[in-house]
């Protein structure tokens, strides 16, 4: 099977499919089986996330794609191919694999724990360097000062971006995560989050991702596995659709009450209006942004390095000496494919009562203010409301 | 006691080197048994306690009746000094090998199995590497008490300074007894200074940056 090559050339897709038939986990000695004949197919490209309440066996069905975890029975196949086919290293080495707070090797640096994977598959020297290099890139952490460092020298955000791109090294076209970004803080998680999804919009890896937390699983996924005990498939649909209409009580339960507050959580930013607002470049003179800043009415400028990334958000005031420097902020920004309901979260947490929004490569867009989400929750009561009157009016016909 | 040593100073050196020679020795064939072993005990667990109870036992053998015992098995002759020696100097290794291939986070273990790395390779450059600072605590124990009981094992016609001391202890009273025990208890103590100071620098060469205390 190449659909993998064939599919990658037309569509950028560079994922292969999973296909799980019947599977069956029953450990000796247990009366119920952990996971009880799952059959899933999970498209290429696309992430899929395990949600579930803890012992559903969603970390036991995802362990089994790459055989951490033998089946009793039951087949699994990647790419059309069975898994069983070659050895499980060898199946491995071809399945990405990150798992909670990045799970580091904490006697290798940076570097050397990324490598692993290449080097098992014999790339030779420079080809690693070079991929080590481009993936501290991607997962935005500076290799000429990141490479050298030892897990214990990175923030706990930083040592899951490193487990992501160790992930990603040898280029393996599916990803299992489990967890990922269970041990950081929410702001972190968050960006961490959006990174996840900016990087999989360039890479379209297929990403199976098991998580307990319901709203990781709207905001990442481009579908839902909800489980119940015994790996049983309460819903697997898209999160629009599991939001929309539960299928059934356990899985209305678990998503929680449709409230419009959790509607925050389906709409991305990249859905309502950004507003522009006045930037600056490092290194330009500070007399021009102010003057346009001045000229356009804003009290304040947005700054961008060379490569269009938003670095700070000072106010005139701040804006000190000739030329604009380096802000030393630490600016939160949402990406584009944020929901709503973390651009809110992150308005909350700054004076601006906005939020900078940034697409690709963390390159500037725009920015999302407060007034931007209210006129969008007014619009989703406007239509539930209406969705109401709708179905009552057809309530009284019948 | 200067003129005593100024007499017997190639003498002296030489045994110092054969005192420090079969320290080394017994504790680098020891080390590598006592990894080994804590590799097999870790993976069974019914094993533990009972490496657990056979080290404790092993500790409170006298050396000297271990000395005697060996001197039943093989004889008088420097192998049995140098398989006496590194029986004790197995001891420390062992519990500290045991201890820090047990410390070592099994989701670490589990997330190197994921990436499709083979057990030997996980062993080798995953829970080792990490275990090994403690391991590494554990060789520099035992080269310490190895240089006591290699003294004992002089008994036996071991190698080192520990020939010295029962000269001394044989003649008590007589001209030189007094300058034979100390000069040989004060080479020991340098001898074993020595090779802390050498394991010290293996420990810098080899514990990795990253899980140095």
């Amino acid at each position: 099977m190449t659909t993998q090559h064939t599919t990658g050339h037309t569509s950028g897709i560079s994922g292969a499919e999973i296909r799980l038939e019947e599977v069956v986990k029953r450990y000796p000695g247990q009366k119920t089986a952990a996971v009880e004949s799952l059959s899933l197919t999970i498209p290429a490209g696309e992430i899929v996330m395990f949600v579930g309440p803890s012992g559903c066996g969603k970390t036991t069905s995802l362990k089994m794609i790459n055989r951490l975890i033998e089946p009793t029975s039951g087949t699994i196949l990647i790419d059309g191919e069975d898994v069983r086919k070659s050895s499980a290293d060898e199946l491995r080495r071809k399945i990405g694999y990150v798992i909670q707070g990045g799970s580091l090797f904490p006697h290798m640096t940076v570097a050397k724990n990324i490598a692993i994977v290449p080097k098992m598959l014999g790339w030779d020297a420079s080809r690693v360097k070079g991929r080590v290099d481009d993936l501290l890139d991607l997962v935005g952490l500076d290799p000429s000062r990141y490479r050298d460092r030892y897990p214990r020298e990175l923030s706990g955000g930083q040592q899951q971006r490193v487990g992501v791109a160790r992930g990603l090294a040898a280029d393996p076209p599916v990803i299992l995560m489990d967890e990922p970004f269970g041990a950081v803080d929410p702001i972190t998680r968050q960006r961490l989050q959006d990174e996840l999804l900016s990087i999989q919009r360039e890479l379209r890896k297929t990403i199976v991702c098991v998580t307990h937390d319901i709203d990781e699983a709207i905001k990442l996924g481009d579908r839902i596995v909800i489980l119940r005990e015994g790996g049983h498939i309460a819903q697997y649909d898209t999160p629009e659709v599991v939001l929309a209409s539960p299928a059934d009580d356990f899985v209305s339960d678990f998503v929680g009450s449709g409230s419009t507050l959790k509607q925050l959580s389906l709409a991305r930013v990249n859905e309502v209006d950004l507003r522009e607002t006045v930037t600056a470049r490092i290194g330009e003179p500070t007399a021009d942004a102010v003057q346009r800043a001045e000229a356009a009415g804003e009290r304040s400028v947005i700054v961008l390095d060379d490569r269009d990334r938003p670095r700070g958000w000072p106010w005139l005031r701040q804006l000190k000496g000739d030329r604009i420097v380096e802000p030393t902020e630490d600016l939160v920004t949402v990406d584009e494919r944020s929901t709503l309901n973390d651009a809110l979260d992150t308005m909350l947490t700054s004076s601006h009562g906005a939020a900078v929004v940034t697409g690709d490569r963390d390159r500037y867009i725009g920015i999302v203010t407060f007034d931007t989400v209210t006129d969008h929750m007014r619009l989703l009561e406007d239509r539930a409301v209406e969705d109401r009157a709708h179905e009552q009016a057809a309530g009284e016909r019948a | 006691m200067w003129d005593f040593i100024r007499e017997r100073q190639d003498q002296l050196l030489y045994n110092a080197f054969q005192h420090f020679s079969l320290v080394m020795q017994a504790v680098l064939v020891a080390s590598v048994l006592a990894v080994l072993l804590a590799v097999v005990i870790v993976r069974y667990s019914w094993l533990q306690g009972l490496a657990n109870a056979l080290s404790a036992i092993g500790l409170t053998i006298p050396a000297l009746a271990l000395v005697g015992v060996m001197l039943a098995l093989t004889g008088i002759q420097p192998i049995s000094a140098f398989v006496a020696v590194a029986f004790y100097a197995l001891l420390p290794v062992l519990r500290n090998a045991v201890v820090g291939l047990q410390g070592v986070d099994p989701t670490l273990v589990e997330s190197a199995r994921g990436m499709g790395m083979s057990p030997l390779a996980v062993l080798w450059r995953v829970r080792l590497p990490l275990a090994w600072p403690v391991i590494h605590a554990g060789v520099r124990t035992s080269t310490q008490m190895a240089m006591g009981i290699a003294a004992i094992a002089a008994y036996i016609l071991g190698p080192g300074l520990g020939g010295y001391i029962f000269t001394g202890l044989a003649q008590i009273g007589g001209a030189n007894a007094v300058n034979y025990a100390l000069v040989a208890t004060l080479g020991i103590v340098l001898v074993a200074l020595v090779a802390d100071v050498l394991l010290l620098l293996l420990g810098r060469l080899t514990i990795s940056k990253g899980i140095r205390a």
